[in-house]
């Protein structure tokens, strides 16, 4: 495909930065609305101050959550491989997933249809683990990850997983999940502190700071953890990045404390974990300090480092296999074509600058603090 | 080998999540137009009673809406957890409709359906109808990319085996996309969106004039659902036997199977009207036929054929052992990439690899097969007829019912007879649950008809599953069978509760004639106040 104007292994490398953007899209846009789900029973205790927090995040949560979906499809459709082995992989995790996503949209939807006491508890509940659970998995997958998943691959790219669902819940992928939880938290509760006012938000900035001072203290736990305790895969063969797609092509070793190595080979990426760090301690500073916008950009930059930190200590690893590492996916190994990287490429290149400018200006439509006396206005409020 | 019973209940589950999600979508669909038909209509005239239209029948759009969500989720991530293979052999083709839907589509949908609820004291009059108009634009979008992917699956054009990926590639994306099959496909699917969206807000009109409340929402309601379900339902039936028309150029088998046709009828061929299986549940024992019709629909011609079954089994035969060479050359290629032979080979006999995969439900090393193996994967190709011969009547006569049953109203709504008969008007509410049928029989021809093939001619339906245990899919299946049957009788309980609230909303009117339910925001009560921990 000579007439494509990008060789192949630049476009597999932008590929893997845009999924890296929409999962932390996701993370940052969608972990608002995740956060808000998993404060909804301690933040908020009265109904007034529950429908408070769902018309909050109501107008535009719908929005955040195509993040996700869009990180699925791109996965699908810039490296189908990784979707094939991790989504049949994961599969009861997934289900756990589909759980929470299933229960978000009729939460919100159903919720305020009924004035009862106990229906609205219900749903109350069903928003909680709509917010915790996705969190939680979420990050316990990409400690995983990190592990490294038990699959093969046979010679016709058919995958074979031989693990368990309890084998997902080792220490070092729920201490992942935490962080993940912890971070999204934070992020909920930036967001109720930002655009609340009253014992409403003074709850959020409690839950807020303890969450992020949490998360601070797991990441760095985590850090130590990938050191000494976890091991790291590293291409031991030659890398063509424009061959075609093999991932049983190529040799991988192992050694303790190996995902840090990426570190010393591109100094640049401590800048990663640094601004994890750095986001998170604003974040909690900005809420003890009452700061409301600084306190939310604080936060997504803290969630913004500790993704980053698990991508580019994985490259260019996407999923690697921990029974037979030789199957481990690149992302050199399982993307698409020539020809559908550069489609797709165009296609994103067309489009997403569109949705961040209609998304920034549903924003601005949206904006400012939500109160009871505003929800009285609004025929469709929750 | 390829457990057989998880096939069968991952085919089950996608099945179910497919057919649930496809109750909501067509609603979405036809809902998001027609209140944005009756949004324009307000800014234009400045009544009030079509502002309160828009946002009463965008309440019910937003409890099906959100179901909508919450299937639509599930079918994205199925493909990946139930249909691995799939998703490695087809994906580089198939994923980018999908990315896409989601780039250009969903995304402005979801994005303004909070607008839509929530704009509307903080938007202009003109800047909210934007707002409606972007949102059905997004459902309509969405379910073209949809369809351009699931119209791939009919007819995989643009796309050629490769070898040393072992899988299917683009080569050619704009064929991919201006696929006649998935063109075909998707304004007859849109249409039928419309239609079922026409037929809900008529039938629910009708029942608001029989019980004569909200009189006046509910006439100016029904004018617009009878000339809007007038139009879909014309188009639904012109464009449905376009894609009948198409079909026949890459789905014989389908169409023979769907018209029972066991033999080649000489052309032109009949049609049959109906017709009983033989004894064995083959070929039928009687039949009513219109003679020539057949020939007319399916090939639009009066001299071309029509095969008939056994004809199509003997052709698959004949695909299936070149099919058997295409696999033999491919494990030469696997072997030893540099042999050039085979490589040429494999040019010349690739698009029948498919077909030499059918025989892996017999054994591993298909170049070895047997005639009698041959001949089983041959009889493979034929779907079931007689579900479909049946389903397709049942969609077909609903077509025309509709086309008949809006003109009927089209005719009295002009002459201004919208009240004047009331078995009329209980019909106008009886119709309410037909648009399902005829769309999930839609969906099951086009779906169960392609078997064995989840795409045609290239991949089998069983080679493509996930190697998944027998138990993740007995959890997963009931899972979603509980939780989607528990949410599906809450959202129609809420939907009737929405329904005899009626249209209120305490921007327009101040006195709600319905103090038990409430759309609009809740005053604080003792009750609610004293909530949770």
């Amino acid at each position: 495909m000579s007439t494509i104007p990008l060789d192949y292994e630049t476009l597999r490398l932008i590929w893997w930065v845009l999924l890296g953007v929409l999962l932390i899209g996701f993370a940052i846009m969608g972990g608002r609305d995740l956060g808000v789900g998993a404060l909804l029973p301690f933040a908020a205790r009265t109904d007034e101050e529950r429908r408070v927090l769902l018309n909050l995040v109501g107008p535009t949560w719908e929005g955040n959550q195509v993040w996700l979906i869009l990180g699925g499809g791109a996965i699908f459709a810039a490296f189908p491989p990784l979707y094939a082995v991790s989504f049949s992989g994961f599969y009861l995790a997934m289900i756990v997933i589909l759980l929470a996503f299933i229960l978000r949209p009729v939460g919100f939807k159903f919720r305020g249809k009924i004035k009862d006491v106990r229906w609205r508890a219900a749903w109350d509940w069903a928003l909680f683990i709509g917010g915790v659970v996705p969190s939680l998995i979420l990050g316990v997958a990409v400690g995983n990850v990190l592990l490294g998943a038990p699959f093969h691959l046979d010679d016709t790219m058919r995958a074979f997983y031989t693990g368990n669902f309890f084998m997902l819940l080792m220490p070092f992928a729920l201490l992942s999940g935490l962080v993940s939880l912890g971070m999204i938290v934070t992020q909920g509760a930036a967001v109720i502190a930002g655009r609340t006012t009253g014992p409403l938000a003074e709850r959020a900035r409690t839950y807020g700071t303890l969450a992020g001072i949490l998360t601070i203290a797991l990441f760095a736990l985590g850090g130590l953890w990938v050191a000494l305790g976890v091991d790291g895969y590293a291409i031991t063969s030659a890398v063509d990045g424009n061959a075609a797609i093999n991932p049983l092509a190529k040799a991988v070793a192992l050694t303790r404390g190996g995902w840090l190595a990426n570190y010393s080979h591109y100094p640049w990426m401590v800048a990663a974990p640094v601004l994890g760090f750095v986001g998170l301690i604003g974040a909690v500073l900005g809420l003890l300090a009452r700061l409301r916008l600084p306190t939310l950009l604080a936060s997504s930059l803290g969630i913004f480092g500790i993704v980053s930190t698990a991508g580019l200590s994985l490259f260019p690893f996407l999923l690697p296999s921990s029974t037979v590492p030789e199957s481990s996916l690149t992302l050199w190994d399982a993307s698409s074509s020539h020809l559908t990287l550069f489609i797709m490429l165009l296609v994103t290149c067309f489009f997403l600058p569109i949705i961040l400018a209609y998304t920034a200006w549903v924003f601005r439509v949206m904006r400012g603090t939500v109160s009871t006396q505003s929800l009285e206005k609004n025929p469709n409020a929750y | 080998m390829i457990d057989m019973t998880v096939v069968e209940l991952s085919r089950w589950q996608f099945a179910a999540t497919a057919m649930y999600h496809f109750i909501f979508v067509p609603l979405t669909i036809g809902l998001s137009v027609m209140m944005a038909i009756m949004e324009s209509t307000y800014v234009m005239t400045g009544r009030e009673v079509w502002r309160k239209a828009t946002l009463f029948w965008g309440t019910l759009f937003g409890v099906n809406f959100a179901m909508g969500v919450a299937t639509g989720i599930v079918m994205e991530f199925q493909f990946g957890m139930n249909w691995s293979y799939y998703s490695h052999y087809v994906g580089d083709v198939f994923g980018a409709p999908l990315a896409i839907e989601g780039l250009m589509a969903f995304f402005l949908e979801a994005t303004f359906i909070g607008l839509f609820f929530f704009g509307w004291d903080r938007l202009s009059k003109v800047g909210h109808l934007v707002v409606t108009w972007l949102v059905a634009l997004g459902a309509n979008f969405s379910a073209l990319w949809i369809l351009i992917a699931n119209g791939w699956m009919q007819n995989p054009v643009g796309a050629k085996f490769n070898p040393d990926t072992m899988r299917m590639e683009v080569t050619d994306f704009v064929a991919v996309i201006f696929n006649q099959v998935a063109q075909a496909k998707f304004v007859h699917t849109v249409s039928a969106g419309y239609l079922c969206g026409a037929v809900f807000i008529f039938a629910i009109s009708s029942l608001f004039l029989l019980q004569q409340r909200h009189v006046e929402l509910a006439k100016r309601s029904m004018v617009v659902a009878a000339s809007f379900g007038l139009a879909s339902a014309l188009s639904v039936v012109v464009l449905g036997d376009e894609s009948g028309y198409v079909a026949t150029e890459h789905q014989k088998m389908k169409i023979a199977a769907i018209e029972a046709s066991y033999h080649t009828e000489p052309a032109p061929a009949p049609w049959t009207v109906i017709a009983i299986p033989g004894p064995d549940g083959g070929a039928p024992s009687f039949s009513i036929q219109v003679p020539w019709m057949g020939g007319l629909i399916t090939t639009r011609s009066l001299t071309q054929e029509l095969p008939g079954i056994e004809e199509l089994v003997g052709r698959a035969e004949d695909r299936i052992r070149e099919g058997m060479v295409a696999y033999d050359t491919l494990q030469e290629i696997r072997t030893n990439p540099d042999n050039a032979a085979a490589r040429a080979r494999f040019e010349e006999v690739w698009p029948d690899l498919g077909y030499g995969l059918l025989l892996k439900k017999y054994r591993d090393d298909v170049g070895n097969a047997t005639d009698e193996e041959i001949r089983m994967a041959a009889e493979d190709t034929v779907p079931d007829v007689w579900p479909l011969f049946w389903t397709f009547r049942i969609m077909m006569g609903l077509g025309f019912f509709f086309i008949a049953f809006f003109a009927l109203w089209f005719y009295r709504a002009s002459r201004g007879w919208l009240t004047t008969n009331r078995p009329l008007l209980w019909l106008g509410f009886a119709v309410l649950p037909l648009p399902w049928v005829a769309i999930e029989s839609g969906w099951f021809i086009a779906e169960f008809g392609r078997q064995p093939w989840v795409v045609e001619g290239v991949l089998p339906t069983f080679y493509a599953a996930s190697g998944l245990h027998f138990w993740d899919l007995v959890i997963s299946l009931s899972f979603f069978v509980t939780l989607y049957s528990i949410l599906f009788v809450i959202m129609i309980m809420l939907m009737v509760k929405i329904i005899k609230a009626g249209p209120q909303d305490k921007l327009f009117a101040a006195e709600a004639d319905d103090q038990d339910f409430v759309i609009a925001a809740l005053p604080v009560t003792p009750a609610t106040k004293e909530l949770g921990s």
